[in-house]
């Protein structure tokens, strides 16, 4: 069966999604990445969407629940490259995607990811 | 309204509702939609296609190109055999599901579209056409 690869940088993963994900596929990105992050210990998940020239709902509830996931388990998760107009299409579809970090490319997403760590690192210690 | 093209595509697996997608892109490349345009259909095909698979148990998607007084558009037509829907306007408003998405596929699909048609019937599946007018 197809997978989609986690690439691990440092304490982040990477997952660059640059293929048309049927359902069953993103589900099992979903449980792909949480069970990374348990046993990477990382501390943040960056998540490319920029190949994809669609995000529907089904596409949207797994990128909160990956967000919500992730976060129950003590790491970040940021959002990045969406396209002008698949953001516009989201807005009008309904979905905010509550919750959920978006920047507009990996370099930024790596740089608020740094400093929502260091922000919880701090607070917490 | 007329018909310049049409195809028909049997939606009864996940891997069918991409198909539908990649399908639906390619149409409205052809029509020369805007960038925006093809994604909000595509976006509205995704949600009914899966609506159909997942919902109806399985149907068809009918694409065509229709003609009417001068303009042209794409007309999706999603039709299945399933249980139907019993409350249609309860179905169309956001965040109701009967399963596992997030509610917002019927009014979500009705917003991307610039005509939504709906027809269902308990035990006599369901019919919905949406068209996106070029221009």
């Amino acid at each position: 069966m197809d997978r989609i690869p986690i690439l691990k940088i440092g304490d982040f993963l990477l997952v660059s999604v640059q293929v048309d994900m049927h359902d069953r596929l993103a589900v099992s990105l979903q449980d792909d990445l949480t069970s990374r992050i348990v046993s990477s210990r990382a501390r943040g998940v960056l998540i490319d969407i920029s190949a994809l020239d669609i995000v529907d709902s089904f596409i949207g509830r797994m990128l909160g629940n990956i967000a919500g996931m992730a976060r129950v388990l003590d790491a970040e998760t940021v959002v990045v490259g969406m396209q002008p107009s698949v953001a516009i299409t989201l807005v009008e579809l309904g979905l905010s995607l509550p919750g959920i970090r978006t920047a507009l490319n990996i370099d930024r997403g790596m740089d608020l990811l740094k400093s929502a760590i260091e922000r919880t690192g701090a607070a917490s210690g | 309204m007329t018909v310049e093209k049409q195809s028909e595509l049997a939606l009864s697996a996940q891997e069918d509702v991409v198909v539908a997608r990649q399908l639906v892109r390619a149409w409205s490349v052809e029509l020369g939609l805007s960038l925006v345009d093809q994604t909000k259909i595509v976006t509205a095909a995704s949600e009914l296609a899966r609506n159909t698979v997942i919902h109806g148990k399985g149907g068809t998607i009918r694409l065509e190109i229709v003609l009417e007084t001068g303009r042209r558009g794409l007309r999706l037509t999603f039709a299945d055999r399933g249980p139907g829907i019993v409350d249609i306007e309860k179905a169309m408003s956001d965040g109701y599901t009967t399963g596992t998405g997030l509610g917002l596929g019927l009014g979500g699909a009705k917003r991307l579209s610039q005509e939504f048609s709906i027809e269902s019937e308990p035990g006599n599946g369901t019919r919905i056409a949406i068209i996106r007018w070029k221009g």
